[in-house]
């Protein structure tokens, strides 16, 4: 909708600028994926748009952009896709995890256990042994690794398979 | 690490601005006013998200551009507390370590949450810490550069909007002291006593357990 001009005969208001932040601050976390995609429809957006027409107000919005996409490339979220994160979570209904947990296994990929009890509360009263060795193994299997890496670690198997 | 947040402001539009489609400039303008800043007791605002409500624009006696109220999210980060974070280390000094993650670089981990026993090396300018085996004690040096995962244990906004005119008598004084103390208006303490908290994953667990 394209704003609408009324010219009021009052004087200007104050203008005071008004932050209304979300009381529960847990139900509106991102993941690092979400800020990731987010990021990158950004830059492609702009970069179409061709060159920025006022550069200079955008420069801290470019450092902002550049510098948390680099970041954020580092993290497992960049081999992350939007069905993955989803049959992630489908995964992990089961085994009764706050949101911020869940959502620290996505950003991190934990691969050991010594991992889920760092990110998990009072872990060793919640979960057995197995419970976590099967965590790890949801993580393992559904959120996708560095593939160098497990190109890597199946051939280490194979290898030692073949020696046997 | 990033949350989204629900705002509300006022936002101007010069006239030169009215080809261009509104929500485009309201965008621009916003993330103008906000991207990369700190807002406090909010975090540091990275991008916006989408603009979920615009109210009629008006225009002032006086001032030729319109003004528009704008309801929008904002994806701000944020670490909630007890959040485990991988960043950097920047720097050592005697408060202890300095740790960046690249957009953001406030976060100072004490030397009360280092991994205990642990030492300041004068001559290198590094925290040290001492691990015990039964072979004897290693010496891991937490260098520059190196990768540091920690826990988020605390959070402090500073409000660094301008002082008003009553500090005038006090500057007078401190002429010569030009360099005022520059305070970051958000920093982040983090903590590493933890078992696993040192490098990352998998050398540590295999090494360190």
């Amino acid at each position: 909708m394209e704003g609408c001009f009324v010219v009021h005969l009052f004087s200007i208001w104050d203008r005071e600028w008004h932050i209304v932040p979300r009381k529960d601050a847990n139900a509106a976390l991102l993941s690092n994926f979400e800020v990731f995609q987010l990021l990158t429809d950004l830059k492609q957006q702009r970069k179409e748009s061709g060159k920025s027409k006022q550069s200079s107000g955008q420069q801290n919005l470019n450092t902002i952009m550049y510098e948390t996409l680099k970041y954020i490339s580092k993290t497992p979220c960049r081999y992350q896709s939007p069905e993955t994160v989803r049959e992630f979570l489908i995964a992990m209904k089961g085994h009764k995890l706050t949101k911020a947990e869940k959502l620290q296994l996505l950003n991190h990929r934990p691969v050991t256990a010594v991992e889920i009890q760092l990110m998990v509360e009072e872990s060793e009263e919640r979960l057995t042994e197995e419970q976590i060795e099967s965590l790890l193994q949801t993580v393992a299997s559904i959120l996708p690794g560095d593939p160098e890496e497990q190109q890597r670690d199946s051939a280490m198997e194979t290898e030692g398979r073949g020696s046997q | 690490m990033f949350v989204l947040v629900e705002m509300t402001d006022t936002v101007r539009i010069p006239p030169w601005q009215f080809e261009r489609k509104l929500n485009e400039s309201i965008a621009e303008e916003l993330n103008k006013k906000l991207a990369n800043k700190v807002v406090y007791n909010v975090g540091l605002c990275i991008c916006l998200y989408d603009i979920t409500k615009l109210e009629d624009s008006y225009i002032f006696p006086g001032d030729g551009a319109s003004h528009t109220k704008v309801h929008f999210r904002y994806v701000v980060f944020h670490p909630f507390l007890d959040e485990i974070l991988v960043g950097e280390i920047k720097s050592c000094s005697q408060d202890g370590v300095h740790v960046s993650i690249g957009f953001f670089d406030d976060i100072v981990i004490p030397p009360e949450s280092l991994q205990q026993p642990a030492k300041f090396d004068e001559a290198e300018q590094v925290w040290v810490w001492e691990y015990e085996t039964e072979e004897g004690a290693h010496d891991l040096y937490m260098d520059i550069g190196e990768e540091i995962r920690f826990r988020v244990v605390d959070e402090t906004f500073v409000d660094t909007s301008p002082t008003g005119p009553s500090s005038a008598e006090a500057s007078t004084s401190n002429a010569t002291e030009e360099v005022q103390k520059k305070e970051a208006p958000y920093t982040l303490v983090g903590s590493i006593s933890e078992p696993v908290l040192t490098g990352t994953g998998e050398e540590t667990a295999k090494d360190w357990s």
